[in-house]
């Protein structure tokens, strides 16, 4: 008897993933080009968080005809976002076949208390986390994959950083305290017990993590994934660059043999002369116009 | 093709490579659940990322993942030749999903590239997307009476086996796994079960190997 939808192929399509890279994309002709340079996925959308950033207004689930476009255009997995909240946007997305599903703070929040129930669906889902609380409520209501919130849009790689440290840092504590504080320590995160005691035993979260927002360049890639990162999520850090397919390649180059710098300097300077996407000093953004603290 | 063959067999004949290594390539994909499945069902598993690890291993995996991913990283980071080389001189491999669709002769309806290892021509996400993917308990003889649980994540099928191919494992009448002298190929992902028998299976291919490479040393 074949069974569809289970936890095992949900988490296992991401496990596929894992030293990848996963490009925003928002014309079938980028996705082609993010393939090309070895992109494991496409995230399908309108508008990348840089220009949501720049113009405002809400940010919804993108066309259905932009997204097929981009399904057909591509042979990698393709993903596409949701609001957070919005369970009706995500009904839509597993109908017309997208692979994964990204509930995300980029787009405007639908509800303000509560996450999809992922469990729901076949489809699976990947949300953002800046910490291991956040990371295990979302693998509650079904999550599949988990990834930093990092902001994105902003080509800044300093709230990446804190998030994933902040989820191995928390992990690593749990494998070291003694048993009978898990029930305190879950409760302090506003996590399971279930959960935190596994991770507790298994000193790992039990999806995959990978690292988004902020990563521009190939040496961004390569500190997230020497932090803990088990792949990255580029956004506007590719077609926001004067030289998207030398920066593709480059930050998939680098993502792979993160751990050797001699590769990751080949990587930087495959890019030449080519400008990295503008960035944004993030004391200097008004608390209303941070993104990832969007949903909790 | 030849002066490659002859420079593996060198290799094997120096014995630089320990005979029950088994590599897992490590461009991209679920190499760790394939390092710790090798583990479990008794072998000794390391990460290849370069040629050099290449020549420690004594049999190569090539895991699950993205294969227009790997393609282009095992090109740009020379791996291509180093690894027919070897695995023509008789290195086991075992291509498990994305693994399987790198070593076949070639991939029904594209133009996508591979190392052409088996003499199979594969149907990529031939099972269909995501939400396709499925858990399937199968009877598979090579691995005894037991159904193994078999997990096919946006799967490829086997659509032609040429006449040196043991056809292993059908699903609906479409082949899934494979084998061919030293080449194993899978559709699905034994490495995200606990069941330990294709590992087991391909640790036996593995063994034999060292048989050959142990009688031919030998005898030179």
């Amino acid at each position: 008897m074949e069974e569809k939808g289970t936890l095992t192929v949900k988490r296992g399509l991401a496990q596929m993933l894992k030293g990848g890279v996963i490009m925003d994309v928002v014309t079938p002709e980028q996705a082609v080009i993010a393939q090309e340079a070895g992109a494991v996925a496409v995230m399908a959308l309108e508008r990348i968080p840089a220009e949501i950033r720049a113009q405002g207004g809400v940010a919804r689930m993108s066309s259905l005809e932009l997204i097929q476009g981009i399904m057909d255009a591509v042979t990698i997995p393709v993903m596409a976002k949701v609001r957070i909240g919005h369970f009706a946007e995500a009904q839509v997305l597993q109908s017309i076949g997208v692979d994964y599903i990204d509930e995300s703070e980029v787009l405007t929040p639908a509800d303000d208390l509560y996450h999809v129930d992922k469990h729901a669906f076949t489809t699976p889902f990947v949300c953002g986390a800046r910490d291991l609380g956040e990371a295990l409520r979302r693998v509650t209501e079904g999550a599949a994959m988990i990834r930093s919130k990092g902001e994105a849009g902003s080509g800044n790689i300093v709230e990446a950083v804190r998030h994933i440290r902040a989820i191995r840092d928390a992990i690593s504590t749990l494998t070291t305290v003694p048993k009978e504080e898990l029930v305190a320590r879950a409760r302090d995160i506003g996590a399971s017990y279930e959960l935190v005691r596994e991770v507790a035993e298994t000193g790992k979260l039990p999806v995959v993590l990978f690292c988004a927002g902020g990563v521009s360049t190939p040496a961004d890639a390569a500190l997230m994934m020497q932090l803990g990162a088990e792949g990255i999520f580029v956004g506007s850090g590719i077609f926001k660059s004067n030289d998207p397919k030398k920066f593709a390649r480059a930050i998939v180059d680098a993502t792979t043999h993160y751990n050797d710098p001699k590769i990751v300097a080949d990587a930087c300077r495959s890019l030449g002369m080519a400008d990295a996407m503008p960035g944004i000093d993030l004391r200097k953004l008004p608390e209303s116009e941070l993104l990832a603290t969007r949903g909790n | 093709m030849q002066s490659g063959a002859a420079q593996g067999e060198a290799l094997n004949a120096k014995g630089s490579a320990k005979p029950n290594l088994v590599g897992v390539l490590a461009l991209q994909g679920d190499v760790v659940e394939h390092v710790a499945a090798l583990e479990r069902a008794g072998a000794q598993a390391i990460a290849v990322k370069t040629p050099a690890d290449l020549e420690r291993v004594a049999a190569l995996v090539i895991p699950g993942g993205e294969s227009t991913t790997v393609v282009r990283l095992l090109d740009r980071f020379g791996l291509v030749e180093p690894i027919k080389a070897r695995v023509r001189a008789g290195m086991p491999l075992w291509g498990t999903c994305m693994g399987m669709i790198v070593a076949a002769h070639d991939v029904a309806g594209m133009e996508q590239p591979t190392l052409d290892l088996i003499d199979i021509t594969v149907r990529r996400n031939a099972f269909g997307r995501q939400n396709d993917s499925a858990e399937i308990p199968m009877v598979i003889p090579a691995l005894g009476s037991q159904p193994f649980p078999a997990i096919f994540i946006r799967a490829p099928w086997i659509e032609r086996v040429g006449p040196s191919v043991e056809l292993l494992a059908e699903r609906d009448g479409h082949g899934v796994m494979v084998r061919s002298g030293n080449v194993l190929g899978t559709s699905f992902h034994p490495e995200l079960t606990s069941d330990p028998r294709v590992h087991a299976y391909f640790l036996t291919m593995v063994a034999e190997a060292a048989k050959h490479v142990g009688k031919a040393s030998s005898a030179a």
